[in-house]
């Protein structure tokens, strides 16, 4: 066997056993997902049949599907854009010299270290109504007594800050070490010449940041599509569909109606829309990305 | 060869003395039983006692309880199991679950284990508020174990601060409306600083809401779970006097009310009195700094509740040995003297009549009388609804009744719309 050969095996090998959990765990279950979309749901007594497209012209007449889509692209507006802008204040404000810089660096940290359900039920205490921190706040101030959870129009904001608060410190650490990777003599070189503090940030450390950037939106889009852990345990998707978000509507419609068919369709839609996303990301803003 | 076989051929290498037990252990029938979790206490410790108990008096059953979690995780777990053919021989799952499963072919009905007369008196030996949810087309599909149903819980500090007598609960919807008046309490700036009642509407406002439908003469589904009546004049009504509470007498919160923080609410004397379920009054005993009473549901046109809580089902795919064992252990835990038990360290209700005649139960209820009220309430009791497609159907009540509670829908068209969707899914099962 020629050299070249048995290096193309060896290649191979080693990419088999991480290929083989890639495939059985990601890839087939999308497969199966969108092949699956097209029967109708098993039923003890009726096996699944192939139905066409009629999962999805019932996903389209379906109301509480179109509530979950856009709740959950104000999610993601939301919670996209405040949560890269925070951590990268957050990580300038903390590679600067400051007193107790370490300090500042871990408790903006904490919050990526807690588990998800513990950060609901934290926040849960903090929207309780007449006793919950925030009415205590505000309380102080003389405004009026506020249901965050229980109204409409307050509920989808409110387990979106939650999000945020999660995720800007964990964001924050990717750009912290990004930061910290400039080398400190380009800083020196914009100080004898006299650029501002901002005039340094805009022209130097951002524009040297925009990979990290890229990296850290792609995250925030995908966790904008997968955070609903707080959902469970803050609101449980209500008042009437307020907080449903697409994953939630999934997780509810498969092992809460066992419509798995059904489920399996609303699973394709999630995973097309992430495509998409990712595709405009690394095929587009990669191409406007600088890198060193 | 499985781990077990290893295990006993290891054993059996270990000693003769040894032998006698090994030979029984591996004739023995292996039982695995999913159980929930719902309410505070040390359910898991109680259940392991129980299973240990019932192997000392029937050596030929070794029983495995398995915590599964929630409600919600552990029908989950149940029914994958089911799909991919091992499920446990035994399960406890909400009563309101029966026609799901029965859909899915994962549940064998009691009958065909009920054979002695003694067996035929135990049947009936359960409260009849109990085996709505148990029974449908003629068959025994559940047998009650952990079950409970709403009450009302009131403060009488509070009650005595606001000129009440301490000692009397509201009991007509009008005394309620009265009572909560003079309990709201208001700062200078008009904010309020305790309110009169609380009847929480967050997860499952249905379970509530069929408190109120039930006092006004309602019935929410049919026996055969193939048809709501959600957009009843009576239904209406409840739904409109739940909205009143907060909209137009203002001593309810506004909004939707969490159902987890509801007896921290009561706890800290932010809500005088408060609707929840019997599955509480350990938690209350424990935690309410003050006197408290719990008393039967204020009636409308006539008292009533609902039921609630987890049956046991057994498995359709367990061998026919499995099933007599699983029989024989539902059996065993049911017992007057074991429900007693159960349901004093629980809070749960006893679940049969004969429970409370037991002299443990006897002994409970004289230390903590307010434990006698759930009993009461079976009386006039109802079946939680349960429909086919139970979730999906719950779910359009569900979400009509935050639409009105919220304000973005009037009772009227909220429940005509949830009527119009339980409709449309319910169509295919007539």
């Amino acid at each position: 066997m020629t050299n070249r050969a048995t290096a193309t095996i060896h290649g191979w090998l080693l990419l088999l056993p991480a290929m083989a959990c890639l495939a059985l765990f990601t890839h087939w279950p999308a497969v199966a997902s969108f092949i699956e979309s097209f029967y109708s749901t098993p039923k003890a007594r009726r096996p699944a049949r192939f139905i066409g497209l009629e999962n999805y012209q019932q996903m389209l007449a379906d109301p509480i599907f179109w509530k979950a889509m856009s709740n959950n692209l104000w999610f993601a507006l939301g919670t996209i854009p405040t949560s890269i802008a925070l951590a990268l204040l957050m990580a300038v404000w903390v590679n600067d010299r400051i007193a107790g810089r370490t300090l500042v660096r871990m408790a903006y940290f904490t919050p990526t270290i807690l588990p998800m359900i513990a950060v609901a039920n934290i926040w849960l205490f903090f929207y309780t109504p007449q006793y919950g921190l925030l009415e205590q706040i505000t309380g102080l101030f003389g405004a009026r007594s506020t249901n965050w959870l229980g109204s409409q129009d307050t509920a989808l904001y409110a387990i979106t800050v939650v999000a945020i608060w999660k995720e800007a410190g964990f964001f924050m650490i990717f750009y912290l070490a990004a930061l910290q990777a400039i080398p400190p003599s380009l800083g020196e070189a914009a100080a004898i010449e006299g650029a501002s503090r901002w005039t340094y940030f805009r022209r130097i450390q951002f524009p040297l940041l925009m990979p990290t950037t890229l990296f850290v939106l792609i995250n925030a889009v995908i966790n904008a599509f997968r955070m609903v852990d707080h959902v469970f345990v803050m609101t449980r998707g209500g008042p009437d569909n307020a907080t449903t978000l697409l994953l939630f509507y999934i997780y509810q419609v498969g092992f809460g109606f066992w419509d798995t068919a059904y489920a399996a369709t609303l699973t394709c839609v999630l995973l097309a829309l992430l495509a998409l996303v990712a595709f405009v990301q690394y095929g587009w803003l990669e191409r406007r990305t600088h890198y060193q | 060869m499985d781990r077990r076989e290893f295990l006993g051929g290891t054993a059996a290498l270990a000693g003769a003395t040894a032998l006698p037990g090994i030979a029984r252990a591996q004739s023995a029938t292996e039982l695995s039983f999913f159980y929930p979790v719902a309410v505070g206490g040390p359910i898991t410790k109680l259940i392991d006692a129980y299973a240990a108990g019932f192997e000392k008096d029937n050596p030929s059953v070794k029983l495995k309880p398995i915590y599964a979690g929630t409600y919600q995780e552990t029908i989950v777990k149940a029914l994958t199991a089911h799909k991919s053919g091992t499920p446990p021989a035994l399960s406890v799952l909400l009563s309101t679950d029966m026609f799901t499963l029965i859909d899915e072919e994962a549940i064998v009905p009691f009958d065909d284990f009920i054979k002695t007369d003694e067996d035929k008196k135990w049947l009936a030996s359960f409260y009849p508020g109990f085996m709505e949810n148990s029974q449908t087309g003629g068959k025994t599909w559940g047998i009650p174990f952990q079950r409970s149903t709403v009450v009302l819980y009131w403060n009488k500090d509070l009650f005595k601060e606001a000129g009440l007598d301490p000692e009397k609960p509201p009991k007509t919807w009008a005394e309620q409306v009265e009572f909560a008046q003079k309990l709201t309490k208001r700062d200078a700036a008009g904010n309020t600083t305790q309110w009169g009642i609380q009847i929480p509407s967050s997860g499952f406002p249905y379970w509530l809401f069929q408190g109120l439908t039930t006092q006004a003469g309602a019935i929410l589904a049919n026996s055969a779970g193939d048809k709501t009546d959600y957009a009843n004049p009576g239904v209406v009504e409840a739904l409109q006097y739940w909205v009143d509470l907060s909209q137009k007498h203002k001593v309810h919160p506004p909004g939707i009310v969490e159902w987890g923080t509801t007896p921290r609410d009561f706890f800290e004397k932010k809500v005088a009195m408060m609707w929840t379920t019997t599955g509480n009054l350990t938690n209350v005993r424990a935690n309410a700094k003050f006197p408290f009473g719990v008393a039967v549901l204020p009636a409308g046109k006539k008292p009533g509740s609902p039921t609630g809580g987890g049956n046991f089902y057994l498995s359709k795919k367990a061998t026919r040995a499995e099933q007599e064992a699983a029989f024989k252990f539902v059996r065993w835990i049911t017992t007057p003297e074991r429900a007693a038990q159960w349901s004093a360290e629980t809070g749960y209700v006893g679940v049969t009549p004969a429970a409370y005649e037991t002299e443990a139960m006897k002994k409970y209820v004289a230390d903590f009388p307010q434990a006698i009220v759930a009993r009461d309430q079976l009386s006039s009791a109802v079946a939680e609804l349960s429909t086919h497609e139970n979730q999906r159907v719950t779910k359009a009540l569900n979400d009509g009744l935050q639409a009105a509670l919220t304000g973005t829908k009037a009772p009227q068209k909220a429940m005509e719309d949830a009527q119009a969707e339980a409709e449309r899914i319910l169509k295919a099962y007539r």
